[in-house]
């Protein structure tokens, strides 16, 4: 019952199967590499200096693994099945019991470049004779002189290392929040605005995001939290993405999701000042926002947003980052499928309005129209999400804040703990809300390993604050609001 | 109700509190009891008697007094307010892992989870939040007195159309027959999970999650090395989170004038000090709002060990 109407939602598709067209996220080499592509008959990918077809791609179920292989058309890629991949695991339990058993060590190493035999060009021949990425491995194994002295444990990462130059695999993964928020948090944090995925999550959770919701978010992170909000709805309520000024802000990520007509018609934008306009017997406006704070505030509201509006990043990011992203929100350089080459930089947006779907697709993000708004101003919206870190988060929460249903959960993303706990003693002065929180997720990830389970030598150390809280009903509250 | 599977439900500005719903009565951000209005009830606590028939039409969010003065606030249920607010029959998730697992499991409106056990109940109401409207939770605990409350509790909360609450020792028996191949993603909280990974296994779409959470880290070792005959991308994580309290703090200046300040803390003072003319804070002892984090923390909750089916 539930299976059947899970496809209808993908518009009949099973979506735990790529077609044409469908957008996907693929892992080269472990999380060595992470491209985002659409799957067209003529678009490539580049790995290493070998240009494939991404044509076998299609039709297979996400979570596939392929191998480059050179064949007589030239390099293309080749499904690997887990038959393969269990003798890897067999072999490597197999070498874990001897592990137990042997007392090797690094006290013979001696780091001079010698070990290896095999040369530059003895490789270069053997990949022009054809030889399989696993042969050169092996030939590698075989002609090293330390590989036989090192334990079975380092023998492993030799090889696994090796592989990955010679034999790289692509793991072919479903772009849902949880992969897209890890693979920009992995390699382009700034266009996220350092938002990690745990802390997006939260976000969620937070601001109650659930079927039939009416979600009012400022997205100043890429989309991904527009685009979050929108998977978890399902294509029922509202992302109700409002900005200040006239300019929206970019949500190009919210393309990479494969979302159906139905989820993209219910992202929509408009400008904050259409919230706004004053309205006879607006029950949002409970008075603790005075008229004329309000139009004292926008101006400056205006201003900060607009000068940030083109790069959703702060301060501090190396020129040539900021270039990369204005790169990526110019329509006039989305890259063409069949020109997918991947530059050094290993993300990829392509192009994710593709000609393909061009004609009958909803583009997501359309104007919301005048009875939605008055619907909203009418009822208040359900809850509400601020991702927006150049921008003072109590002078946004100020305007916001009336336009939520009383009861109604919110949660604000910042990087900078002064401006939260500043806006949280100004929510708690001015009596607006209640269950006020300020907080920090910590999250370590672990190498589980027999005999040798420890905390991850790397990790993210932050991804940020949040400042959450419930919107309370002041209307017949006799103590005053104090001014802030 | 909890969620707005009927849009007519959804809380808005014209929604107001009637006869037979669920209120959290919130005392204080760690004092909350969930209550259902029922007309010539009462409510007392250590800030008095409050009558349900007080409660009856005022919006959601609203501040009400009790027969002394005293105050509290009926907020509209969340799965967040939940968790805080009901009553412990077993050890529970909280917002963090929940959170985590409800993201990392990619739970979206129509999939069908598996869960086991159902404990209190804490992550299925989340989940069902996380499956509504389309898809549904079928969750499974050995403890027939457990499992009565926690449909109890569903009934109350309105999300029991979303989730099934089976008595079975999962464990023991493994998840029935009938799901095979049917799950996009299972949840395991057991004292032996090692035990069950392979008929999870069974269960599992292609490419499906699961999930499982130990406090134990030998449970985690166990539960990892059953996993990789027919799981990928085993990966395990601990989250916790740092709360931060905010006060306004004055801080003195400490100049050759000052007698008797305190001597430990001066570089603080000394970055008030140059800061003060360019906010217009000039005078001697004016407060800030500050933040620190709150001296007493949740040291651990889990290991939460996520692994997808291979493909075949």
């Amino acid at each position: 019952m539930t299976e059947t109407s899970m496809q209808i939602d993908s518009s009949s598709q099973n979506p735990r199967i790529t077609w044409e067209g469908c957008s996907v996220l693929l892992d080269i080499n472990d999380g060595g590499r992470l491209v985002f592509a659409r799957l067209n008959a003529g678009s490539t990918l580049k790995i290493g200096d070998k240009k494939c077809s991404l044509q076998p791609l299609i039709g297979c179920p996400f979570g596939s693994m392929f191998q480059v292989e050179v064949g007589l058309k030239g390099p293309h890629l080749c499904r690997i099945f887990a038959a393969d991949a269990d003798d890897q695991t067999a072999v490597l339990q197999e070498k874990e019991e001897i592990q137990q058993n042997e007392r090797k060590d690094n006290r013979a190493l001696v780091d001079d470049n010698t070990a290896q035999t095999l040369s530059f060009e003895d490789i270069n021949a053997m990949k022009r004779k054809g030889a399989a990425g696993r042969q050169i491995v092996d030939a590698l194994i075989a002609n090293s002189s330390t590989y036989m002295t090192k334990t079975a444990f380092s023998q492993e990462k030799y090889k696994l290392k090796k592989q990955k130059k010679y034999a790289p695999k692509v793991l072919l993964r479903r772009p849902f929040t949880r992969s897209i928020s890890e693979a920009y948090f992995k390699k382009y944090p700034a266009r996220v605005g350092f938002l990690r995925m745990d802390v997006l999550s939260l976000l969620l959770s937070m601001a109650n995001v659930s079927a039939y919701s009416d979600v009012l978010v400022v997205d100043m992170v890429g989309g991904i939290l527009t685009g979050a909000v929108a998977e978890r709805l399902g294509g029922t309520g509202h992302v109700c993405n409002t900005y200040f000024g006239v300019t929206p802000y970019p949500m190009e990520i919210v393309r990479i999701f494969n979302f159906n007509n139905e989820i993209c018609r219910r992202i929509v934008r408009f400008p904050f000042s259409d919230l706004s306009l004053p309205e006879i017997n607006d029950p949002g406006h409970s008075g603790v926002v005075e008229n004329t704070m309000s139009t004292k505030m926008l101006p400056n509201l205006d201003e900060a947003a607009l000068s940030t509006t083109p790069a959703p990043s702060s301060g501090g990011l190396p020129r040539s980052e900021e270039q990369i992203i204005q790169q990526a929100e110019l329509p006039d350089l989305r890259l063409d499928p069949v020109n997918n080459v991947e530059p050094a930089p290993s993300i990829d947006e392509n192009s994710a309005s593709s000609v393909v779907n061009a004609g009958k697709s909803q583009q997501p993000g359309k104007k919301a129209t005048k009875e939605a708004i008055t619907s909203w101003k009418q009822n208040g919206f359900s809850s509400l999400i601020i991702a927006a870190p150049d921008l003072d988060p109590w002078t946004v929460v100020q305007e916001l804040l009336p336009h939520l249903s009383y009861s109604a959960p919110f949660a604000i993303y910042h990087q900078y703990l002064q401006p939260l706990a500043a806006c949280m003693h100004n929510l708690q002065t001015a009596r607006m809300a209640i269950g006020l929180q300020i907080s920090e997720p910590w999250l370590r990830e672990y190498q589980v390993l027999p005999s040798r389970t420890h905390p991850c030598m790397q990790m993210s150390g932050f991804g940020g604050y949040i400042l959450n809280g419930i919107r309370i009903c002041n209307n017949e509250v006799s103590i005053k609001p104090s001014s802030v | 109700m909890m969620l707005a599977i009927d849009p007519t439900q959804k809380n808005s500005f014209k929604r107001q509190i009637s006869n037979g719903d669920l209120v959290i009565v919130y005392e204080r951000h760690d004092i909350m009891k969930p209550v259902k209005v029922c007309e010539g009830s009462e409510l007392q606590n250590r800030f008095g008697v409050f009558k349900h028939s007080d409660w009856i039409g005022r919006p959601f969010g609203s501040k009400v007094l009790s027969s002394k003065g005293g105050f509290v606030y009926l907020l509209a249920p969340t799965p967040e307010l939940w968790t805080l607010a009901l009553s412990h029959r077993t050890q529970i998730l909280y917002i963090a892992d929940i959170t985590f697992v409800v993201s990392y499991l990619e739970v979206i409106p129509g999939c069908l989870v598996l869960e086991s056990g159902t404990g209190s109940g804490s992550l299925t109401t989340s989940l069902a939040r996380a499956v509504a409207p389309t898809g549904h939770v079928y969750t499974f605990d050995f403890h027939e007195q457990r499992a009565t409350q926690a449909r109890e509790d569903f009934e109350k909360t309105g999300v029991s159309s979303l989730i099934t609450v089976g008595v079975r020792d999962i464990q023991g028996e493994g998840f029935p027959d009938e799901f095979c191949g049917r799950a996009d993603s299972v949840f395991l909280d057991l004292p032996q999970p090692w035990l069950v990974i392979r008929s999870a296994g069974k269960m599992l779409k292609q490419d499906g999650v699961l999930c499982s959470f130990s406090p134990c880290i030998e449970q985690v070792q166990r539960s990892c090395e059953t996993l990789t005959t027919s799981f990928t991308d085993i990966r395990t994580f601990e989250i916790l989170l740092r709360t931060y309290e905010v006060r306004e703090v004055t801080l003195e200046h400490g100049g050759a004038d000052d007698i008797g300040s305190p001597g430990p803390s001066l570089p603080c003072k000394r970055r008030q000090r140059s800061h003060g003319s360019t906010n217009g804070v000039e005078k001697s002892g004016s407060s800030v709002p500050m933040a620190n984090p709150c001296g007493e923390s949740r040291g651990h909750t889990g290991y939460l060990t996520f692994a997808r089916l291979k493909c075949v």
